[in-house]
C-alpha cells in the first residue's frame, strides 16, 4: 500500500467546491461571454444545412479542382461525399463538417497568433511546449467536466473541447515554420529597413506558409477525432450516430457513421495536401 | 578619390565578441591576447579586433580575406545588422552605433543598400516587386516604385522578366535582381557582401564588368567584400585585407601587390595576374629626354653616364620622336644619325598590353602621360622583372 502522505480528501474537497463556486458565482457571465460562439457556430451549421445537398458537394468539388486543376481530385472527393449522404448521414455529415470547420478556425485564430510569439521569443516557447503536452495528451474528459459544469451539455463545450485538443499542431508548426525560414532572406528585408511586423508579413509569415498549412491540415485531423467524444456532450453530428451504434448494438450503424467519419477525414485531408503541395511549388526557392 | 575631403565612413576601434562573456575576452583582445587563447580561456571567439579606417565618398572599398577572418562580420557593422562590442561608426558624421530602432530603420532605408552572397529575394514576389522593395520600405508611390524599380531592371540587362519569380531565374539573373534591387533606392553607401561569390567565374566576370561601368556613373560609396584576390585588384580603389579578423594591410591595389605588408600578404596575391593590375606607369623606369633640337653626341654621352643607362628619348616640338642607343652613338660620328623610331603607350596601359609591344622590338617604349609627353621607359629587362617579381618574392 502506498503510505498516506497527506490527507486527499479535504484536498480534493477544496478544489470541488472551488469549481462549485465558480459555476455559481460566474456560470452566467461566462456562458454570456461563449454565446457570440454559440452563435457563430449554430449560424454556420444552419447556413450549411441550408444549402441543398448537391451545391454543397459541388462546391467542395469545385474548390478541390480550382486546387489541382486536375479532375481526379474532386471527383474522388464528390464519390466520397455522396457516398456519406447515400447511406443517410447526410445531415449529420454536415453538423460533424460545421463544428470541424468551427473549431479549426478558432484553432487557427487561437494557435498562429501563439505559434508566432513562440517563434520569436524563447520565453514564449519554453512556456508553451510542456502546455502543448499536457493539451494534447490529458484525456479530453478530464476538462469536458467543468465545461460542462459551467456552460452545461451542448456545442460551446464540445468546440472548446476539440480547440483544446486540435490546437497544439498549428501552434507548433506556425513556430516551427517561422523559425526554418532563410535567414538570408530575413536579414535581407531588415536591411532594406523593415521593422518587426513589416519582417513578419512580407518575408517570415508568407515563406513560412506551407509549414504552417501542414499544420492547418493535422489541426483539421484531429478536430475530425474528436467528433465522437463531443458528440457525448450534445454536439451531434456523426459521432452521435456511433454513439447510438453503441447504444442500442446495432454494428450496422457504428460501423457506417464511422466509416463516413473516415471519408470525410481523406476528403479534407486531400485536399488540404493538395493546397499546401501548390503553395510549396509556387514558394520554392531551390534553384530550378 | 579626394583626401581632403570629410570621410564618408569612419570606423574608430571595433572589436566584435561572439560568446556569453564578451567582457572579458574584449579585455584580453585590447590586451593583444590570441584568438585561441581568448576561446580557450573564455569560450568567446573574437570575429574583429581594432579595426580602424577611413572611407572617402565614391571610393570602392574592397575587405579581402579568407572565410573566418571576419569580413562578413565587419560589413554588417556598417548597417549594423551586427553589433559592435565596442568602438564607434560614423556614417557622414552622424554615429551609427548611438541610432535608436526607429533612425536606424530610417537610416537602412535611406542611406545604405546591401547586396548578398546569397541573393536573399523574396521568392513569392516577382522580379519588379523584388526590386521595388527598397523604394516600398521608402513609403514611394506605387507607380513610383514601379517606374523605377522598372528602370533599374533594365539598367541591369534584365528587361522582359519584370513579372517572373525568382525561381525562374539562374543565379546569375538572381544577383542582377539583388543588385538592382540595392541600387533603385538611391542609397549612397552600397555595401556587397561576396555578391559575385557564387556565380560561375564567366557569369562572375560579366557583373564585374557591369558594377565597375556603372560605379562609373553612379558614384557611389562601395564597401565589396570578397576572397578573391583578382576580383579585389579589379574593383577596389583600396583593399583592407583581413586576417583573423585583423586588418593587416590597407591599401591601393599597386601597393598590396607591389609592397606587401607581411608574407601572408605576399601569399595570398600570389594568384594576381599581375601584368593585368600593374600598369606602364607604375613599372616604367626614367630615361634622359632631350629634344632633338641642339642635340649633340656629347650631351647625349653625358645624359646615358649621368642616369647610368644605354638609352635616351629623343622629342621633336615636344612629341616622341626616337630612341638613341648607345651602340648607335658609338657608331656614328654625327649626333643625330642614329635615332630610330620607336613606339609608346600610356602611362595607364596594364603590362598585359604593353607585353606584346616590347615583344615586337629589341629597343625600350616610350611611356606617354595624358598630354603625349614623355615620362619614362620600359626595356624588356624591367617589365619581365616586374611582371615576375612577386613570384621570386614569394618563393624566395
Amino acid at each position: 500500500m502506498f503510505p498516506e502522505l497527506f490527507d486527499t480528501r479535504s484536498f480534493r474537497e477544496a478544489i470541488d467546491r472551488s469549481a462549485d463556486w465558480v459555476v455559481t458565482n460566474w456560470g452566467a457571465t461566462i456562458e454570456a461571454a461563449f454565446s457570440p460562439l454559440l452563435r457563430g457556430l449554430v449560424l454556420l451549421e444552419q447556413g450549411l444545412l441550408w444549402l441543398p445537398w448537391y451545391v454543397l458537394i459541388g462546391a467542395v468539388c469545385g474548390i478541390s479542382f480550382l486546387i489541382t486543376r486536375n479532375v481526379k481530385l474532386p471527383l474522388g472527393v464528390g464519390i466520397l461525399l455522396f457516398l456519406i449522404g447515400a447511406v443517410g448521414f447526410w445531415d449529420d455529415c454536415v453538423r460533424t463538417i460545421a463544428l470541424m470547420l468551427a473549431a479549426t478556425l478558432v484553432s487557427l485564430a487561437i494557435g498562429i497568433p501563439f505559434g508566432i510569439a513562440m517563434s520569436l521569443s524563447l520565453t514564449v516557447r519554453t512556456i508553451m511546449r510542456p502546455l502543448l503536452d499536457i493539451m494534447q495528451t490529458m484525456p479530453s474528459f478530464v476538462y469536458l467536466i467543468p465545461a460542462v459544469m459551467l456552460l452545461g451539455p451542448g456545442k460551446v463545450p464540445a468546440l472548446l473541447a476539440t480547440v483544446i485538443y486540435a490546437v497544439a499542431p498549428v501552434m507548433r508548426l506556425t513556430d516551427l515554420g517561422i523559425r526554418q525560414v532563410d535567414p538570408d532572406v530575413v536579414e535581407a528585408v531588415t536591411s532594406f529597413g523593415a521593422g518587426d511586423w513589416q519582417k513578419l508579413i512580407h518575408a517570415q509569415l508568407p515563406l513560412a506558409l506551407p509549414t504552417i498549412m501542414a499544420g492547418i491540415n493535422q489541426t483539421m485531423m484531429m478536430a475530425l477525432s474528436m467528433v465522437v467524444i463531443a458528440s457525448m456532450i450534445g454536439a451531434g453530428g456523426l459521432g452521435y450516430q456511433v454513439l447510438q451504434g453503441i447504444g442500442r448494438l446495432e454494428v450496422s450503424r457504428g460501423l457506417l457513421a464511422g466509416l463516413s467519419i473516415v471519408a470525410l477525414a481523406i476528403v479534407f485531408d486531400r485536399i488540404a495536401q493538395a493546397y499546401g503541395r501548390r503553395m510549396q511549388t509556387s514558394l520554392h526557392m531551390n534553384d530550378e | 578619390m579626394n583626401n581632403t575631403a570629410k570621410p564618408k565612413i569612419v570606423c574608430r576601434d571595433i572589436f566584435k565578441i561572439f560568446g556569453k562573456t564578451p567582457a572579458k575576452a574584449l579585455e584580453l583582445a585590447a590586451r593583444g591576447v590570441s584568438r585561441a587563447d581568448i576561446l580557450s580561456q573564455t569560450g568567446n571567439v573574437v570575429a574583429l579586433r581594432d579595426i580602424s579606417f577611413e572611407m572617402a565618398a565614391g571610393e570602392t572599398f574592397v575587405i579581402m580575406g579568407l572565410s573566418g577572418s571576419g569580413k562578413s562580420t565587419l560589413i554588417r557593422h556598417f548597417n549594423r545588422l551586427v553589433e559592435p562590442t565596442s568602438g564607434s561608426i560614423t556614417v557622414d558624421g552622424e554615429d551609427i552605433v548611438a541610432m535608436g530602432k526607429a533612425r536606424l530603420r530610417e537610416f537602412r532605408r535611406r542611406k545604405v543598400s546591401m547586396v548578398f552572397q546569397n541573393f536573399g529575394l523574396l521568392p513569392h514576389r516577382t522580379v519588379l516587386d523584388n526590386v521595388a522593395y527598397g523604394l516600398l520600405m521608402q513609403g514611394r508611390p506605387k507607380a513610383e516604385q514601379r517606374e523605377r524599380a522598372a528602370y533599374w531592371i533594365s539598367q541591369v540587362g534584365l528587361a522582359g522578366y519584370e513579372g517572373h519569380y525568382p525561381r525562374q531565374l539562374s543565379g546569375g539573373m538572381k544577383q542582377r535582381v539583388g543588385l538592382a534591387r540595392a541600387l533603385a533606392g538611391e542609397a549612397e553607401i552600397l555595401l556587397m557582401d561576396e555578391a559575385f561569390s557564387a556565380l560561375d567565374p564567366l557569369i562572375r566576370g560579366e557583373m564585374q564588368e557591369q558594377l565597375a561601368s556603372l560605379q562609373k556613373e553612379l558614384g557611389k560609396t562601395v564597401v565589396f567584400i570578397t576572397h578573391d584576390p583578382d576580383e579585389a585588384m579589379l574593383l577596389g580603389d583600396r583593399i583592407a585585407i583581413l586576417r583573423e579578423g585583423s586588418i593587416q594591410q590597407i591599401g591601393t591595389p599597386e601597393q598590396i601587390l607591389l609592397e606587401p605588408a607581411n608574407d601572408y600578404i605576399a601569399r595570398f596575391v600570389k594568384s594576381v595576374n599581375r601584368a593585368r593590375f600593374l600598369t606602364a606607369g607604375q613599372v616604367m623606369i626614367s630615361f634622359p629626354v632631350l629634344a632633338e633640337k641642339g642635340l649633340t653626341r656629347e650631351a647625349a654621352c653625358a645624359a646615358m653616364a649621368d642616369s647610368n643607362v644605354d638609352h635616351v628619348f629623343v622629342t621633336r616640338d615636344g612629341a616622341l620622336a626616337g630612341v638613341l642607343t648607345k651602340d648607335a652613338l658609338q657608331e656614328s660620328s654625327k649626333g643625330t644619325g642614329g635615332i630610330h623610331v620607336t613606339t609608346s603607350c600610356k602611362t595607364s596601359m596594364p603590362l598585359e598590353q604593353v607585353t606584346p609591344l616590347i615583344a615586337r622590338s629589341s629597343l625600350p617604349v616610350a611611356v606617354v602621360d595624358l598630354e603625349g609627353r614623355v615620362v619614362g621607359g620600359l626595356t624588356r629587362a624591367v617589365t619581365l622583372r616586374s611582371i615576375g617579381e612577386l613570384t621570386a618574392r614569394s618563393s624566395a
